[in-house]
């Protein structure tokens, strides 16, 4: 934006008169656009607010027709039966195994991005290859396969399971690669000279700058193993124990005739809150590694 | 200085491979190795319920792809099913969700708009929310008594609220279908061909459009998807220099001239970018599936990864394991297509 707008006033535009619209249109449209976009931005927000409400409702309340946006009676009913239909361990499960992912993918996509911008050695573009296969994987078509590999190595409902094969991704190795491309190679010349070892510049040189770029990593690794279903499904879909709040939540539904809705949308509440914290603190760092992902595929 | 040269190569080299190996090892493990012993098992009876190990599964060579895509069975008949349904998705999906990110993108990037910010935080919120939670909410939302069917029920004189995914008859009824029975066509009054079967259906039942319920799961997954896509529409738009458009007014050229004419060509790669990942995300839907409809009402948004997990989940591991290699498949097939049809252009 900042560079359409300099160029657009670098160059001397004339205004023929008579193409400008009249100021009445001019903010007619403006009217128009500002409703479209505010009523859109309401369409985004309706279904939480809408499920934030039923979560404080009695179960007799949420399954009565009608639109109350505040419940009659409001009652946190929902949230203790929530809790002790197992939210707890549920919680647990998720934030021990996105720590873990997490954890991982920042070590792991780090080392390999810094190898694939700055390491010259035999082997490399073939390396460099496999991690781009990767890529090429659509995830549905790993149900199988993980399912199997994991079942030979006695993975299944397992924290390992959950957790190892989640700990590096093509996407984040290219993130760091395109970070540590961007760091000038005097920094590391002058820490050579002074003696220190590849370890040492890596560990003690490249990593501290390379916040920015780990800090996306993390919040997007984070989101991904927090929201993840299909692949815990595959690894301890039949060992509740084990459920993150994702698989918990689809089960909670159950097959009851009567389906306990103020539960369940306490329960998508919660699940959403984490992920919105993350958001809404590091905003910029979200829209960065979106962006960036569509440049990526150009 | 040669030889400190030599070691820093050396030390080099091994520096690159112990910083490597763990993604490589993983990406291995847990990808390259295991496509392969699922290809293997592709080609073999096998199932974790029996005592035999992976390597005396019993070899039945293509069975396992045949009897989903060419002999008649009720595998090929739930296979075809699922493609069917998965192909409307496909088509109502990713264009629209392409259409309108571009749309919103255009809006929210207006050099008169304030609250820039506010916008893309609201639409690009749902994209950070879960899938599992996210579902269950429009779940709810579409239940006869839920928002939807209630707003509905006031707005639309004449309507009768109905449960969008769980009705066995009009949740499972197709829209082209609910068009033509406005015009008193059905498969009894639309003639002979009608009840011709291909591939396992009836040539009726191939034409039915997404049921309800599967539109419903297509409405929800634009809602979360729009927000993300129109991100990386703004971020391309950020290329576009200002002065182009300021030369097209100059020529008397219309709003929508500039956006048919100026935006939509300029962003060409992007919308090229966008389409790709639509493509082979919707072919992939699982998550909404499995947690609002289990392919139901009456197997109408029944999808093929969907098929896939069933198909495991019933012991059927060599199916399971030949349908993921014919999704993967049309998921390639598509891509080419759709990269044929734009660069012709």
């Amino acid at each position: 934006m900042a560079t359409a707008q300099t160029k657009t006033a670098a160059l001397p535009v004339e205004t023929i008169p008579g193409t400008e619209r009249p100021a009445w249109l001019e903010r007619l449209i403006r009217v128009i656009t500002y409703a479209a976009l505010i009523l859109l931005a309401l369409a985004m927000f309706v279904p939480f607010i809408y499920a934030l409400s039923t979560s404080f409702k009695s179960l007799p309340e949420a399954s009565q027709p009608g639109i109350a946006w505040i419940p009659a009676v409001p009652t946190t009913a929902a949230y203790e039966r929530l809790f002790s239909a197992g939210f707890g361990r549920a919680a647990f499960n998720s934030f021990f195994v996105a720590f873990w992912v997490l954890t991982g993918r920042l070590l792991f996509n780090s080392m390999a991005g810094y190898a694939l911008a700055r390491l010259r050695f035999p082997g490399r573009n073939l390396l460099f290859g496999v991690i781009v296969a990767s890529m090429f994987v659509p995830g549905v078509v790993l149900i199988v396969p993980r399912f199997l590999i994991l079942s030979q190595l006695g993975m299944l409902n397992s924290y390992q399971g959950m957790i190892v094969p989640l700990m590096t991704d093509a996407f984040g190795i290219f993130l760091m690669r395109q970070f540590f491309e961007s760091i000038p190679v005097e920094l590391e010349e002058a820490a050579q000279i002074d003696g220190a070892s590849r370890f040492g510049i890596f560990f003690r040189v490249i990593l501290p700058l390379a916040t920015p770029a780990l800090a996306t990593m993390a919040i997007l690794s984070f989101q991904g193993a927090w929201n993840e279903l299909i692949h815990y499904l595959v690894v301890t879909g039949t060992y509740p124990p084990l459920y993150t709040l994702t698989l918990w939540l689809a089960q909670l539904r159950g097959t009851g005739f009567q389906v306990d809705w103020p539960v369940i949308m306490a329960g998508s509440m919660l699940t959403t809150v984490p992920t919105a914290i993350v958001f809404l603190m590091f905003q910029r760092l979200f829209i960065e590694g979106v962006s960036y992902s569509g440049l990526a595929g150009q | 200085m040669l030889a400190a040269l030599r070691t820093r190569r050396a030390e080099d080299m091994v520096a690159g491979y112990i910083f490597l190996t763990p993604s490589v090892l993983i990406l291995a493990v847990f990808i390259f190795i295991p496509i392969l012993l699922a290809l293997y098992v592709s080609f073999h009876t096998w199932s974790p319920a029996s005592q035999v190990g992976l390597a005396n599964a019993p070899f039945v060579g293509l069975e396992n792809y045949a009897r989903q895509i060419s002999t008649s069975s009720i595998e090929r008949t739930n296979f075809y099913r699922a493609v069917k349904n998965n192909l409307y998705y496909v088509l109502g999906v990713v264009p629209t969700q392409t259409f309108l990110a571009l749309l919103l993108a255009v809006i929210v990037n207006q050099k008169f708009l304030k609250g820039r910010t506010f916008f893309r935080t609201a639409f690009y919120f749902p994209s950070i929310t879960s899938s599992a939670a996210i579902s269950l909410i429009f779940l709810y939302m579409y239940q006869s008594n839920g928002l939807i069917n209630q707003v509905l029920d006031r707005v639309i004189p004449g309507y009768t609220p109905f449960n969008w995914i769980a009705d066995p008859q009009l949740g499972a009824t197709g829209l082209i279908h609910l068009v033509l029975r406005q015009f008193g066509l059905t498969i009894r009054t639309a003639g002979d061909w009608a009840t011709t079967q291909a591939l396992g259906l009836t040539l009726w039942d191939w034409i039915s459009g997404p049921s309800v319920a599967m539109t419903a799961i297509m409405l929800l997954n634009i809602w979360t998807t729009l927000g993300t896509l129109m991100l990386i529409y703004l971020a391309a738009l950020q290329d576009v220099p200002g002065y182009v458009y300021e030369a097209a007014a100059i020529d008397g050229a219309s709003n929508s001239d500039m956006f048919w004419k100026i935006t939509v060509p300029l962003l060409r790669p992007t919308t090229l970018f966008v389409v790709t990942v639509g493509i082979i995300g919707t072919w992939q839907i699982f998550d909404q599936v499995y947690v609002m409809s289990a392919g139901g009402p009456q197997n109408t948004t029944l999808t093929l990864a969907f098929l896939i997990w069933t198909r495991m989940r019933d012991f059927s591991t060599g199916l399971a394991a030949a349908l993921a290699f014919i999704l993967f498949g049309i998921i390639m097939l598509f891509t080419l297509i759709q990269r044929r049809i734009t660069a012709e252009r």
